[in-house]
């Protein structure tokens, strides 16, 4: 198989990288870039651990092909803190305890953060259907959805 | 397995046409990376059709709209357009998968993938949606009724693939709904659903309906012995009931671990009932 070469964006920054044709944007991520912040969980579009944007619209980097990445802009969980800072959402899932072993967590961010950008005042129901696509195994689900109920009511504040 | 970014409907053609051994069409990919992933295939070629020209455009049309067969079911729902002319296939399209999945599936694929449980056919068979296929002979119309054959079958040749779907101009009053049964309450496959689209005289009484199952057979199905038992009337509960014994006699389903025989006949009329009610709500409230 030859490889192929992929010029992509990746939370802002040009990047290129050689994946294998049926390589996943995950692997190449995690495996060619280093960014192992999206995790693996299920590999099926089930579990979304390995969520990340693509020119802006939440996706599983599991179902995509690392090739597709060429041109296109990918947003990471790796792009959310600026430098030390924390984004909201990130001091809010340490303020309500909103995770406990951390394989979701971001996977969960990057896409709350999507819908919040999507909707800065989601109802508790329209959260909870957001993330529907993201599981956690840990907490039961409510001090997730509390802590992005409360990065919202706060973003929405400032 | 090669990778190909086609660039054009021709390029595409040509691309899979020329290959001898499996080839795959890469929209959202949704279905064809889970497939990929697991074995289930083992592609010589892939296509990327998402660059060609006009694959993510929703354009009007005919009073209809065409839908590119690489548009996202999140593209969709964000269509006021579309919504507002047919919402039972914008929120049959919208049940599928996760907010992820919403962000990458297409209507085309899911047809494509032909799965008698999947959410958007329905809803399309019974708005009379038409696929334009693509292929070495050059262009041609096909109902989306008759894409699927049998489970993870069609009817496209070699060399063939959807280039967009094209949903009809309506005429006033008219609207349609879908509804599909899970247990629970999100990112689930359909049990068994119900697509109808219907059409009200300026009185109340129905003056077309098309009704289609899903789950209940090898492909989605046309009902037409349901829709008929609507037409002319004013949808009172004597036609619901033919309706629903219409859709029960129908529907073949098989037992299986998500519902038997029995559940699934009853709940086909159910579900093609309730499915009415809210389509011809929306038909009204359209007026």
């Amino acid at each position: 198989m030859s490889r192929i070469h992929v010029n992509t964006t990746v939370n802002g920054d040009a990047v290129d990288f050689l994946c294998e044709p049926d390589e996943t944007l995950l692997d190449a991520l995690r495996n060619r870039l280093g960014l192992t912040g999206s995790k693996e969980g299920c590999g099926t579009g089930d579990c979304g651990a390995c969520s990340v944007t693509l020119d802006g619209r939440l996706v599983c980097s599991c179902l995509v092909l690392a090739a597709e990445a060429e041109g296109r802009a990918v947003g990471t969980i790796e792009g959310m803190a600026e430098g030390e800072a924390l984004h909201p959402l990130q001091q809010k899932f340490i303020e309500h305890a909103a995770l406990q072993c951390g394989v979701c967590t971001p996977g969960i961010l990057v896409a709350a953060k999507a819908l919040l950008e999507k909707n800065p005042d989601p109802t508790e129901t329209e959260v909870r259907y957001w993330l529907a696509g993201n599981l956690c195994r840990c907490t039961g689900y409510d001090k997730i959805i509390r802590a992005v109920m409360d990065t919202a009511a706060d973003l929405r504040r400032a | 397995m090669r990778f190909e970014v086609a660039t054009s409907v021709a390029d595409a053609v040509r691309l899979l046409a020329a290959e001898p051994g499996t080839a795959r069409v890469l929209a959202g990919g949704t279905d064809v990376l889970v497939q990929l992933r697991s074995g289930m295939v083992e592609p010589a070629l892939v296509v990327d059709i998402k660059r060609i020209a006009g694959m993510r455009d929703i354009v009007a049309e005919a009073g209809g709209f065409r839908i590119g067969a690489a548009v996202s079911g999140a593209e969709l729902g964000e269509h006021a357009g579309v919504r507002a002319m047919w919402p039972g296939v914008v929120e049959a399209m919208e049940l599928i998968g996760s907010t992820q999945v919403q962000g990458r599936a297409t209507l085309a694929g899911n047809l494509c993938n032909a799965s008698p449980a999947a959410d958007s056919v329905p809803a399309m068979v019974a708005a009379e949606a038409v696929a334009r296929v693509a292929g070495p002979d050059g262009e041609r119309d096909v109902p989306v009724a008759a894409i699927p054959s049998g489970p993870g079958r069609t009817t496209l040749a070699r060399g063939e693939f959807i280039t967009s779907i094209f949903l009809p101009a309506r005429p006033a009053r008219s609207s349609d709904a879908y509804l599909r049964f899970i247990p629970r309450t999100e990112m689930d496959i359909a049990v068994c659903s119900a697509g109808v689209s219907l059409t009200l005289g300026a009185d109340g009484t129905c003056t077309a309906a098309r009704v289609a199952l899903g789950a209940v057979a090898p492909t989605v199905v046309l009902v037409p012995e349901a829709g008929a038992a609507l037409v002319g009337t004013t949808l009172g509960t004597e036609a619901l009931d033919a309706l629903a014994a219409a859709c029960a006699a129908a529907a073949k389903p098989i037992d299986d671990k998500r519902g038997t025989v029995a559940f699934r006949k009853k709940v086909a009329g159910v579900l093609a009932r309730r499915a009415t009610i809210i389509a011809a709500e929306r038909a009204r409230a359209e007026a």
